[in-house]
C-alpha cells in the first residue's frame, strides 16, 4: 500500500464516522472530469495530500437535511450563505435544509485556500455540478421506489413526485432511510439555467449572525480543552535580528510556568494566558540588530535601484515611435507604501496531540496548507494531522502562512498537552505579510484631438494583477518588474492583500487616465468612454454615471468629483466619489462613494452588496491613512493607535449598484470593488483642488504639499 | 496580589481567587469561559473586549478584575434576556450589520451604553460614540442602521427597519 492509499483510507475513516452519526443517509462523492472547474482542479493535481478519489462531497440525512462539505472557510465574506444557496438550488431542496461544514481537513474535500475571489467563480461551479449530479442519483432512487420512470419525476423542495400522479411522492429524507448509501460519480456537468433559479439570485441574510451576536460563535482562540496551556513566544525586536542570548531564569520563577527552548522557539506556557505574557516579559534576551538601512522614507529609492528588468506582459503598435509623435506627453511616477491586513482577530491556533493524531483549530484561510505544513514540522504524515477552521475573524489575504498553527503544534508535541498560540496585536503587525511598497512609472500621450496615442506602463514590485489596461490605445506596452507580490527586496515579508497588486495598479492607471482627460480639457467619464471598447466596462461606467447624476465638466471643476474603473477577478467596477478638501490642513472628507459592479450572475445580491460596501470602506483606509512605518526591520506601527484603519467618522454615504449580466457566469465579489478606491479619491481631490496626488496614502500632509505645489 | 473577588456575571454570582490586577478580559475568557469577549489590541484602542459593568461599557482589556468587585458584569453571552434577543442583537441580524463578527460583541455592548444614555440618537451621535470601536470588514453603515433601528424599537416597542 503506498502512502496516498493509506492517507485516503485514514481520511475515509473520519468521513465514515461522520456519515454514521446520522444513522442511514446518502453520501455522494463526485469526481470531476472534463472541462469543469479546471482552475481549481488543475492546481490540485500533483500536490501531495490531494485526495484523488473525489472533489466534492455532500450528505443527505434521514431527516432530509443536506450537509454541504467544503474546504473553503468563512471569514466574513459570506460563503456560509452563498454556497448553501447554490447547493439548494441545484439539488432541489429548500435553502433552510442545507447545512455546511467548512474548512475541516478530515471531513471536507481538498481545497487550495480561500482567496482570490475564487469561491464563487471557481469552486461554485463544482459545488453546483455535484449537487446537480446528486439530484440525478436521488431521482434514480425515487424512480425505483415509486416505480415511475425518471423522465416523469419532478423535484420540489426535497420532494420527488410523479408529474402524472401527484400522490406518488417520496421525500429525499425517506430515500435516505435505512442502510447508508454511498455513491461515487464521475461528473457530467449540467447546471440550471438562470431562468430556472428559485434560490440563487435571491438576497439572503447571513446565516451565522445569530451565533455572532450572542457570543456563541467560536473562533480559534475560543476553543477550550482540558489541561490546555497558553503559550507566549519570544520574538525579536526587528526582522533580521539574531538572538545572542536569552536569560529565562526570571520567567521560570513564575508559579506554574513552563519554559520550552526548542532551537529558534523559546516559549513560556501557563494555564492563564496573561500570566504567560507577563512571564515572557521576564525573559532577558539580547539580540544582534542589523543596522537599519531601509525606512519608509527611502524605500522607494531602494526599490527603483534594485528592480529586476522584468517582462513585457502586453504590447501593441510601436510605443517608442508613437512617443515622438504625441502632441502632449504626461510622465508620472506613482508610489504606494506598505499596508497591513489588520484583521480584528489576531492569528490563533490550538493544537492537541492524542494517540498519534494532531488536531489543530486554526484561524486560517488555508486549512489544507496548514495541515501539510504542520505535518512536516512535527514529523507526522498529513493524514495524522487534522485542521479544523472555526469562524475566522477577518483574513483579507493575511491568514495564509499558518505560522501560529505550526508553533502551537510544535509546542503541543513538546509539552504533551494542548497548547494555544494567539498573537498579540504587536505580533500581528510584526509578522504580517504586508501589501508591498511599489512604484509605477507611466508615460502616455495624447494627440491634438484628445485621443490617447501611446501608453508605456511599468510596475515595480506591486505585481501583475491589474497592470494591463483595458482602453483602446494603438501603441502600448505593459512591463512588470517582477510579476508577483511576495518575496522581493523588502525588509520583511510581503504577500497578498485583498485584490493583490490591483489596488496599486488601478491607482496609477486611473490617476493617469484622469490626468490625461484633464490635459485634453475633457470630462473624465466622456474621456474614458471615448477610449473604451469593452462593452462590459462601458455598461458599468454608464450605469455608475447615471446613478450618481454625473454631469460632464472639464477637471478641475471644483466639485470634488472623481471617477475610476477597474477589473478584478472577472468583475468590472466603476466608482464615483465626492470629496471636500480643506486646503489649509490637507484633510480630505469623503462625502459620497457610488460603486457600480458587474459580476455576471449574482448568487446572493445581499452578500455581494455587503462585500462592495466593505471594499469601499476598507479601500478608504489604504487611500487616505494606512501606511506601515518602519526603521530597518523594526515595525514602528505596533498597534491601532499608530496604524489608522477606517473608523465610523470617516465612512461616507455609500451607494452600490449591481449591474445585471445573467449571460455571464458568476465572477468574483470579495475583492473587485476595492481596487478603484485609491484612484477615485485621488481624482476627486484633483477635481476639488487641481492638485494631483501621486503617492498613497493621501495623508493630510501629502495633500497639503500637493496643493501648495499645484 | 491574589485575593477573593466576587461579582455578578450575567446575573449569576461568581467568586474567584485571582490577582486583582489581572485584566478582566483574561479572567472572563479563561476562568469564566466567556469567550464572546474578544481580544483585539490589548490597549483599549479597538473595542472588541467591551463588556458592561453596572450597565456602562468598559474595555475589559484595560480594567483590573479587582475593579468589578461587587458589581454587575454583563458580557455578550448575557445580553439576551432568557431566550429573547436584545433589540440590538435582533437589529444586527436584520441589518446584516456584521461580516466576520469578531468586533460584533464589542459593537453591540458599546451601542448598549449609548442607547442607555441617549434614547433617540442621531446618526452623528452614533458615529461619535462608536468611533473608538474598530471594524475591519467595513460593516460601519449597517451598524449605524442597526443601532438606529434598535433605538426606535426600544422607544416604541417595535422595529422601524
Amino acid at each position: 500500500m503506498n502512502s496516498s492509499d493509506e492517507q485516503s483510507l485514514g481520511v475515509q475513516q473520519s468521513r465514515r464516522e461522520f456519515l454514521k452519526s446520522s444513522g442511514g443517509g446518502i453520501a455522494i462523492f463526485v469526481t470531476f472530469g472534463g472541462q469543469l472547474g479546471l482552475l481549481e482542479h488543475a492546481e490540485a493535481q500533483g500536490r501531495s495530500g490531494v485526495p484523488a478519489d473525489f472533489n466534492a462531497f455532500l450528505r443527505i440525512a434521514e431527516d432530509g437535511r443536506v450537509t454541504c462539505l467544503t474546504g473553503k472557510i468563512e471569514m466574513g465574506q459570506g460563503p456560509i450563505t452563498s454556497l448553501p444557496q447554490m447547493m439548494a438550488e441545484e439539488l432541489g431542496v429548500a435553502f433552510e435544509m442545507v447545512d455546511i461544514v467548512m474548512g475541516d481537513t478530515d471531513l471536507c474535500p481538498w481545497d487550495r485556500g480561500t482567496w482570490g475571489s475564487l469561491t464563487t467563480r471557481a469552486f461554485g461551479p463544482l459545488l453546483r455540478a455535484a449537487a446537480a449530479e446528486a439530484r440525478g442519483v436521488l431521482l434514480d432512487l425515487a424512480s425505483q421506489e415509486l416505480r415511475v420512470p425518471v423522465s416523469r419525476l419532478e423535484v420540489n423542495a426535497g420532494v420527488v413526485s410523479d408529474r402524472k400522479n401527484g400522490r406518488k411522492r417520496i421525500t429525499y429524507g425517506e430515500l435516505a432511510k435505512g442502510e447508508p448509501i454511498e455513491r461515487h460519480l464521475k461528473l457530467k456537468p449540467e447546471l440550471k439555467d438562470v431562468s430556472q433559479f428559485q434560490i440563487m439570485g435571491q438576497p439572503k441574510l447571513r446565516r451565522d449572525s445569530l451565533e455572532k451576536v450572542t457570543g456563541k460563535a467560536k473562533y480559534a482562540a475560543d476553543i477550550r480543552l482540558p489541561g490546555m496551556l497558553y503559550a507566549k513566544i519570544l520574538r525579536p525586536p526587528a526582522h533580521g535580528a539574531k538572538l545572542k542570548k536569552a536569560d529565562t531564569s526570571g520567567a521560570r520563577k513564575v508559579d506554574g510556568v513552563r519554559l520550552v527552548e526548542d532551537g529558534d522557539l523559546i516559549a513560556v506556557l501557563h494555564e492563564l494566558p496573561d500570566v504567560a505574557q507577563d512571564a515572557l516579559g521576564r525573559i532577558n534576551a539580547k539580540f544582534d540588530l542589523p543596522p537599519p538601512m531601509l525606512t519608509d522614507q527611502n524605500i522607494h529609492e531602494h526599490l527603483l535601484r534594485v528592480a529586476p528588468k522584468g517582462e513585457v506582459t502586453a504590447k501593441a503598435g510601436n510605443v517608442d515611435k508613437a512617443r515622438k509623435l504625441a502632441d502632449r506627453m504626461i510622465e508620472t511616477r506613482y508610489f504606494d507604501g506598505y499596508v497591513a491586513h489588520a484583521p480584528i482577530e489576531t492569528h490563533a491556533a490550538l493544537a492537541h496531540i492524542e494517540r498519534g493524531k494532531c488536531t489543530v483549530w486554526a484561524s486560517t484561510q488555508n486549512p489544507f496548507g496548514a495541515r501539510d505544513k504542520i505535518a512536516r514540522a512535527i514529523g507526522f504524515s498529513p493524514d495524522k494531522v487534522r485542521v479544523i477552521t472555526p469562524f475566522v475573524g477577518g483574513g483579507f489575504g493575511g491568514k495564509t502562512s499558518n505560522m501560529q498553527a505550526v508553533e502551537a503544534a510544535r509546542l503541543a508535541q513538546t509539552v504533551g498537552r494542548p497548547v494555544q498560540v494567539m498573537r498579540t496585536r504587536e505580533e500581528e503587525f510584526f509578522y504580517d505579510t504586508f501589501r508591498p511598497a511599489a512604484v509605477v512609472n507611466i508615460r502616455s500621450g495624447i494627440d491634438g484631438s484628445g485621443r490617447i496615442t501611446f501608453w508605456d506602463y511599468e510596475v515595480l514590485f506591486a505585481g501583475q494583477r491589474g497592470a494591463e489596461h483595458f482602453y483602446e490605445i494603438p501603441n502600448h506596452r505593459t512591463t512588470v518588474r517582477p510579476q508577483g507580490w511576495s518575496g522581493g527586496p523588502h525588509p520583511f515579508a510581503t504577500g497578498a492583500w485583498r485584490a493583490p497588486a490591483n489596488n496599486t495598479n488601478t491607482f496609477a492607471r486611473e490617476s493617469q487616465i484622469s490626468a490625461m482627460a484633464a490635459a485634453a480639457g475633457a470630462d473624465a467619464i466622456e474621456f474614458r468612454l471615448k477610449h473604451l471598447g469593452d462593452p462590459r466596462m462601458i455598461r458599468v461606467l454608464k450605469a455608475a454615471a447615471q446613478r450618481f447624476g454625473w454631469t460632464p465638466a472639464a477637471t478641475p471643476s471644483k466639485r470634488g468629483f472623481g471617477v475610476a474603473c477597474g477589473i478584478d477577478a472577472g468583475t468590472y467596477v466603476a466608482a464615483i466619489a465626492e470629496v471636500a478638501v480643506d486646503a489649509r490642513s490637507g484633510e480630505v472628507e469623503v462625502k459620497r462613494v457610488l460603486s457600480a459592479q458587474e459580476m455576471g450572475i449574482v448568487v446572493n445580491p445581499q452578500g455581494a452588496t455587503i462585500q462592495m460596501e466593505g471594499c469601499v470602506t476598507m479601500g478608504l483606509g489604504y487611500a487616505l491613512s494606512e501606511e506601515v512605518h518602519f526603521r530597518g526591520g523594526q515595525i514602528l506601527d505596533t498597534n491601532f493607535h499608530r496604524y489608522e484603519i477606517p473608523r465610523f467618522s470617516g465612512v461616507p454615504k455609500i451607494e452600490t449598484l449591481l449591474v445585471e449580466a445573467n449571460d455571464i457566469p458568476p465572477q468574483g465579489g470579495g475583492e473587485p470593488a476595492i481596487v478603484v478606491m485609491g484612484a477615485v479619491i485621488a481624482n476627486a481631490i484633483h477635481d476639488a483642488t487641481g492638485a494631483r496626488l501621486k503617492r498613497m496614502p493621501m495623508t493630510p500632509a501629502r495633500v497639503k504639499a500637493a496643493i501648495e505645489e499645484a | 496580589m491574589s485575593a477573593t473577588i466576587s461579582f455578578k456575571l450575567n446575573g449569576e454570582r461568581v467568586r474567584l481567587e485571582a490577582d486583582e490586577n489581572r485584566k478582566l478580559l483574561w479572567v472572563l475568557r479563561t476562568e469564566l469561559g466567556q469567550t464572546g469577549t474578544k481580544y483585539g489590541c490589548g490597549r483599549g484602542s479597538c473595542g472588541a473586549c467591551v463588556v458592561l459593568v453596572n450597565d456602562s461599557p468598559i474595555r475589559s482589556c484595560m480594567a483590573g478584575v479587582g475593579s468589578v468587585r461587587g458589581k454587575e458584569v454583563v458580557t455578550i453571552e448575557g445580553l439576551a434576556n432568557g431566550g429573547e434577543l436584545h433589540p440590538l442583537q435582533k437589529a444586527f441580524i436584520e441589518h446584516d450589520a456584521l461580516q466576520c463578527g469578531f468586533c460584533t460583541p464589542g459593537m453591540i455592548l458599546s451601542a448598549h451604553g449609548l442607547l442607555r444614555s441617549t434614547r433617540k440618537p442621531s446618526r452623528e451621535d452614533i458615529t461619535k460614540r462608536m468611533d473608538r470601536n474598530l471594524c475591519r470588514c467595513g460593516a460601519h453603515t449597517r451598524i449605524i442602521d442597526a443601532i438606529e433601528s434598535a433605538a426606535a424599537e426600544l422607544r416604541n416597542g417595535k422595529s422601524t427597519t
